[in-house]
């Protein structure tokens, strides 16, 4: 028995060490960080608060996109790299072309819920029209190629279609129009709360639900999870697999249309280099929450969004870090790091991340 | 528009292609693309890239068109390619009659005048959609008819056009480099116009090479052959002969090209240091790092910090201080990868891309600006400097590139053809049989990342010193990409093919300041376009070419173990 | 004297027990079977040996060396190889080059050498692709080392695979279904390549087979496997006339069980 223990200490992983320590690093700092905030407590209650409910919109907006990476992840086990440009397409379009005109005319003023509808609808639209085009176009053909192939292509997909916008509609920042019936605050349980933020909140959470029914109970929903569960037995089965990936696409495509227009009204100005970080945070929230799963997108997106906003102040102020804000895109991408040493399948992926023989 | 349908040809795809083409040819024109490369003539007054972007879909969709329905007849095929080339310039037509009445330009900034003035020719609305019609029409048919030629005309006639664009693109540097003394500027005068070639040079040139194309043609076979039938030992002189007289070239470079193109060169020469690492990385084995600007940061930032520059702490030579730097790339690529080690592929690339963003953000931040100099970056970094003497023109850090690119490219080609090579390849071939036959893998991509991080390192060094001062923004996401892109359309894991791409990828652009606008959408779509039509870039390397010398049979050596299952 | 003892060993994914509590001996230099319905856990044993899972509970000892916890390189490096169920070889590398990845437990000389070009590193390597011709042309394909491994027919990339495995000089052999999507022939021929293997070369054979004739024909032991545990062990005489095997068969109704009557029974 003596030999077993020796031997059993001759075969650890060297590696394994090393990433053991990494976690207690980071975890250590991290609770090192907020306690010392909260000893300090250089922000009140409602500055705290504030963080609270900016990291609420923020995060429902990842969680949206995000819904995008994990349906198609589900169904191509691709990360589709060029999902945040399906987000910027569509509101970039929809405010060149619409909100702009539309508020310039007076009819924004007028009927401000119509304009907002029709903006949506375009920017849904073009959304989708572009997810659908790179499907066809750039991935369709790779469907059997091994697998960084369709991931740089999605990569090269995603800078084509940056520069593509940034050629058709220009470089500069473009503001989008106020509604001013979204202006101002609401005051909900005593806490004042943009008005904005709360509709993002609101259609965000709305919209997760209606995917998540869609997935669950339609036809076209359980045809999408046969797909994911085995491409060639459910083509066997008489469903249209490639129909099936478009329309994954394009629903996805949808979603992210639907946050581009969210986006606008919250920080009120679009540009073509807007989908990319989204895109990637959004990435990190589908790993975060168990990538393949619809509630884990909407929870990993909520979390992120909680964690960048409140993180900065939280966990670096107190290690004496000047300007922490500055480094709230460290936290989310260490956060991606984090989830991939600790938990692969993330918070809610059902399947083991054991690898196949 | 009523077409027969009694022919076998399919017309429908006929119209699919034709909408295809107006597609391009429409978003070209609104992206800028056609506007942006008018003014780069490839025959003074004639013929300029904006041209070709213009009429280029629909030359290629009636090329297309016409090698995909070969068995059409010819009648058919070219009556295709016109309705081809028709139905591409109908929208073009729409986008000049309707871009005044709606002002388009509000919405979309290069639907300009100018542009409407080049697509109606100059010749007002009426006539000048109708020539528009014409010339894309008779272009359509004329790439519908190329493929009908047989190829002994169709090469040499390829290679002729595709001489003239490359010389009438790059005429304002051949001139740049030709120098203005006797005989040389009487020719200049001649061959080329004030912008791109002259009439007479374009077909100068196109003559010249269709004729030395043909004689390839029916003799290039004979030639090779004869150096094949050479006995190994004069093909192996042949060859390092080959690779000598490249090597001297290389040394006397820069006094025929001069000190701009010289610093283009100098550029190139430091993104093919960093592909051939990235290629060390993706192509040898496997892993798809999106980060690796990180490397190429912290190899520039160390040299910074330990010369006497404005942040310097060391006050080291740049000689001394590039092993360092060297090392601190190195050191900081086995630090990042110890936490992705396990991941798969794609992970692995998000992960590094985020890393790549950490170190830029961190650069960038107040935090350590006190130390690094944050956003406003670092001054005053010293030249490179030999015996004394300091190295400040472009011809001078030249030697300094070339030397550290041909170490590089030595280090590549020997660790592809050892042990460690075919290790990184069954690594990126299948992971868990490679662990299962012995290889470690930890060890192994550490290596891979460790020997990539160091070129990137020594690059950035360079770089740094180069330049003599740096900042954050010189380090984002984009050299990453710009290094993978150049890598895959030279051919991933061949080493020709990373220099052949940085020229392509770096070289081109940096020559022509049109280009600025457009890298990353060109990228973009080369990314595309290799991937799905030629995965194994413009110069493949080894492996794919292998599969043709197969079945060398040698002697049985005598004494193996087992004879009974000799079958 | 046993070269690899398994005591207890469990493997659980998620809920489901894989293997369960499994106790088993391969005697030194004997060609032992591990039989079972599909689904049984054999696979799953194989790659709790090779390292490539880590296991819930027990031992395997190999040659009085502890498994648990190494990894899959160092197994090899022990002397156990391993071929697979669905070929994989390193499909876009030519033949002999799988052969020479095989052979790394042997290979010694680093990388430095390769750059430098040192002698000993040239001497290594000439040596090494001596040595994977010999095994082409042991397993027949010689002549053929410069093809990429996924042009090669069928049979010839099985013993490809199997030559790769062989060049880690192992002294256990893993083969899991060596004659899968064989026809009766040639799986006839590779029951006497796999014999050979173990008479000329002094190795222990462990496999997995499907084909109840093969595994009766080849094996001196076999052990039936069903749910993750063990139900019986013994010679083929013993194995055929047990009831709890033929239950396991037969009473699932598995296809490739007892009745199989594709292949020649004097054949084997």
């Amino acid at each position: 028995m003596q030999t077993t223990i020796r031997q059993r200490f001759e075969n650890i992983d060297y590696l394994d060490i090393a990433l053991w320590v990494l976690r207690i690093v980071i975890i250590v700092a991290v609770l090192w960080g907020t306690v010392a905030t909260i000893l300090d407590n250089p922000y009140s209650t409602e500055q705290w608060l504030d963080f609270l409910i900016f990291g609420l919109a923020q995060g429902s907006l990842y969680a949206l996109i995000a819904l995008g990476y994990t349906l198609v992840y589900g169904v191509l086990l691709m990360i589709n790299f060029a999902h945040g440009e399906f987000f910027m397409a569509g509101i970039f379009t929809a405010t060149v072309f619409v909100a702009i005109p539309l508020d310039a005319s007076g009819f924004t003023d007028r009927h401000p819920i119509w304009a907002l509808l029709v903006i949506a609808v375009v920017a849904i639209a073009t959304s989708m029209g572009i997810a659908v085009l790179t499907e066809r176009v750039a991935y369709r053909p790779l469907r059997r190629a091994p697998r960084l192939v369709p991931l740089i292509t999605a990569i090269g997909a995603s800078f084509f279609w940056q520069y593509f916008f940034r050629g058709l509609y220009g470089s500069g920042i473009t503001a989008f129009p106020d509604v001013a019936l979204l202006k101002g605050s609401w005051t909900i349980l005593g806490l004042e709360i943009l008005k904005s933020q709360v509709v993002v909140i609101v259609a965000s959470v709305l919209m997760l639900i209606g995917l998540y029914i869609f997935v669950m109970r339609t036809r076209m929903g359980k045809a999408m999870r046969a797909v994911s569960e085995d491409k060639d037995v459910a083509a066997l089965m008489g469903i249209d697999v490639d129909r099936v990936i478009m329309i994954t696409f394009a629903v996805g495509a949808a979603m992210a249309g639907a946050a581009g227009v969210l986006y606008a009204l919250m920080y009120r100005q679009v540009h073509f280099f807007m989908g990319f970080f989204p895109g990637l945070k959004a990435f990190t929230a589908a790993v975060l929450g168990g990538i393949g799963s619809v509630p884990g997108a909407a929870l990993g997106g909520l979390l992120l969004g909680l964690f960048e906003s409140v993180g900065p102040c939280l966990f670096l102020e107190g290690l004496g870090i000047t300007s922490p804000y500055q480094l709230k895109d460290v936290i989310a991408f260490t956060m991606l790091v984090l989830v991939l040493l600790v938990r692969p399948q993330g918070i809610m992926g059902e399947r083991l991340a054991e690898k196949k023989a | 528009m009523t077409m027969e349908t009694e022919t076998r040809f399919n017309w429908g795809e006929i119209v699919r292609l034709g909408l295809l083409a107006a597609v391009i040819a429409l978003s070209l024109n609104l992206i800028g693309l056609v506007g942006t490369f008018a003014g780069r003539d490839i025959i003074g007054g004639m013929v300029s890239v904006g041209h070709v972007f213009l009429f280029g879909a629909a030359l290629g969709c009636g090329y297309i068109a016409a090698q995909r329905f070969s068995g059409g007849g010819a009648g058919n095929t070219l009556l295709g390619g016109l309705v081809i080339g028709l139905l591409s310039s109908l929208p073009l037509v729409v986008l000049v009659l309707i871009a005044e009445p709606l002002n388009l330009r509000q919405f979309m900034p290069y639907v300009s005048p100018a542009l409407l003035e080049m697509l109606t020719f100059g010749q007002g609305q009426a006539l000048g959609s109708l020539i528009l019609i014409v010339v894309a029409s008779v272009l359509g048919l004329i790439g519908a008819g190329i493929p009908l030629l047989p190829s002994r005309v169709r090469q040499p006639l390829i290679w002729g056009l595709a001489a003239v664009f490359l010389i009438g693109l790059l005429a304002e540097v051949i001139i740049l480099a030709w120098g203005n003394q006797g005989l040389g500027l009487a020719i200049r005068r001649f061959v080329f116009a004030a912008r791109g070639l002259s009439i007479l040079g374009a077909s100068l040139v196109f003559l010249i090479v269709v004729g030395l194309s043909a004689w390839w043609n029916s003799r290039g076979e004979g030639i090779k052959a004869r150096v094949n039938a050479l006995p190994p030992e004069r093909q192996r002189n042949l060859r390092w002969g080959g690779i000598g007289l490249g090597i001297l070239l290389l040394l006397f470079l820069p006094m025929f090209l001069r000190t701009y193109l010289t610093e283009v060169i100098d550029n190139v020469g430091l993104f093919i240091l960093m592909g051939l690492g990235l290629n060390i990385v993706v192509g040898f084995a496997g892993m798809l790092n999106l980060g690796y600007v990180a490397f190429f940061a912290i190899g520039a930032y160390t040299m910074a910090l330990l010369t006497p520059s404005e942040y310097g702490v060391a006050g080291l030579s740049f000689w001394t201080a590039l092993p360092f730097s060297v090392l601190a790339a190195v050191l900081m690529g086995l630090i990042l990868v110890i936490p992705v080690l396990k991941m798969r592929g794609d992970y692995l690339a998000i992960v590094t891309l985020g890393f790549g963003e950490i170190i830029r953000i961190l650069v960038l931040s107040d935090f350590l600006a006190p130390w690094i100099g944050g956003a406003q970056g670092i001054l005053k970094i010293p030249n490179v400097s030999v015996a004394g003497m300091e190295l400040v023109k472009p011809e001078h850090l030249y030697y300094v590139i070339l030397a550290g690119c041909l170490l590089a490219l030595f280090v590549s080609w020997r660790l592809r053809d050892a042990r460690l090579g075919r290790q990184w390849r069954a690594l990126r071939e299948d992971e868990d049989v490679a662990e299962a036959m012995g290889i470690n893998l930890v060890k192994t991509k550490l290596l891979a990342f460790a020997i990539g991080a160091a070129f990137a390192g020594m690059s950035g060094a360079i770089f740094a010193s180069k330049l003599g001062s740096i900042f954050p923004h010189s380090f984002n996401l984009m050299v990453s990409i710009n290094v993978l892109c150049l890598i895959i359309v030279g051919g991933i894991g061949s080493l020709p093919g990373v220099v052949v791409g940085a020229l392509f990828l770096v070289g081109l652009p940096e020559l022509l300041r049109e280009f600025a606008e457009y890298r990353m959408l060109m990228y973009g779509a080369l990314l595309i376009v290799m991937m799905v039509a030629r995965p194994e870039g413009l110069w493949p390397s080894e492996v794919m070419k292998r599969e043709l010398r197969a079945g060398s049979e040698e002697p049985l050596p005598a004494g193996f173990v087992v004879s009974s299952a000799e079958r | 004297m046993a070269i690899l003892t398994s005591k207890q060993v469990t493997k659980n994914f998620g809920g489901l027990t894989a293997v369960n509590s499994f106790d088993f001996d391969v005697p030194e230099g004997s060609i032992v079977s591990l039989i079972g319905p599909n689904g049984a856990g054999k696979t799953t044993f194989f790659n709790c040996i090779t390292g490539f899972y880590g296991f819930d509970e027990g031992q395997i000892f190999f040659n009085n060396h502890l498994l648990n916890g190494r990894s899959p390189d160092r197994v090899a490096r022990l002397g156990i190889t391993r071929t697979y169920q669905n070929i994989r070889l390193f499909t876009n590398m030519s033949a002999i080059e799988n052969i020479l990845v095989g052979m790394e437990p042997q290979l010694k000389r680093g990388w430095i050498g390769a750059i430098i070009g040192s002698k000993a590193m040239r001497e290594e390597e000439a040596h090494a692709v001596e040595e994977a011709n010999r095994l082409l042309r042991f397993v027949g394909l010689a002549g053929q080392g410069d093809l990429l491994a996924k042009n090669l027919p069928y049979g010839d990339q099985r013993r490809l695979e199997i030559a790769r495995a062989l060049a880690g000089k192992p002294s256990l052999l893993l083969l899991d279904e060596p004659t899968a999507g064989m026809n009766p022939r040639e799986a006839v021929e590779m029951v006497k390549f796999i014999r050979n293997l173990r008479d000329e070369l002094e190795i222990t054979i462990l496999l997995i087979e499907h084909n109840m004739r093969v595994a009766m024909s080849i094996s001196e032991r076999l052990t039936v496997i069903d749910f993750g545990s063990k139900i019986a062990e013994g010679t083929p005489e013993e194995i055929q006339r047990n009831p709890r095997v033929i239950e396991a068969y037969l009473g699932r109704g598995a296809a490739t069980g007892l009745a199989t009557n594709d292949s020649d029974p004097k054949g084997l």
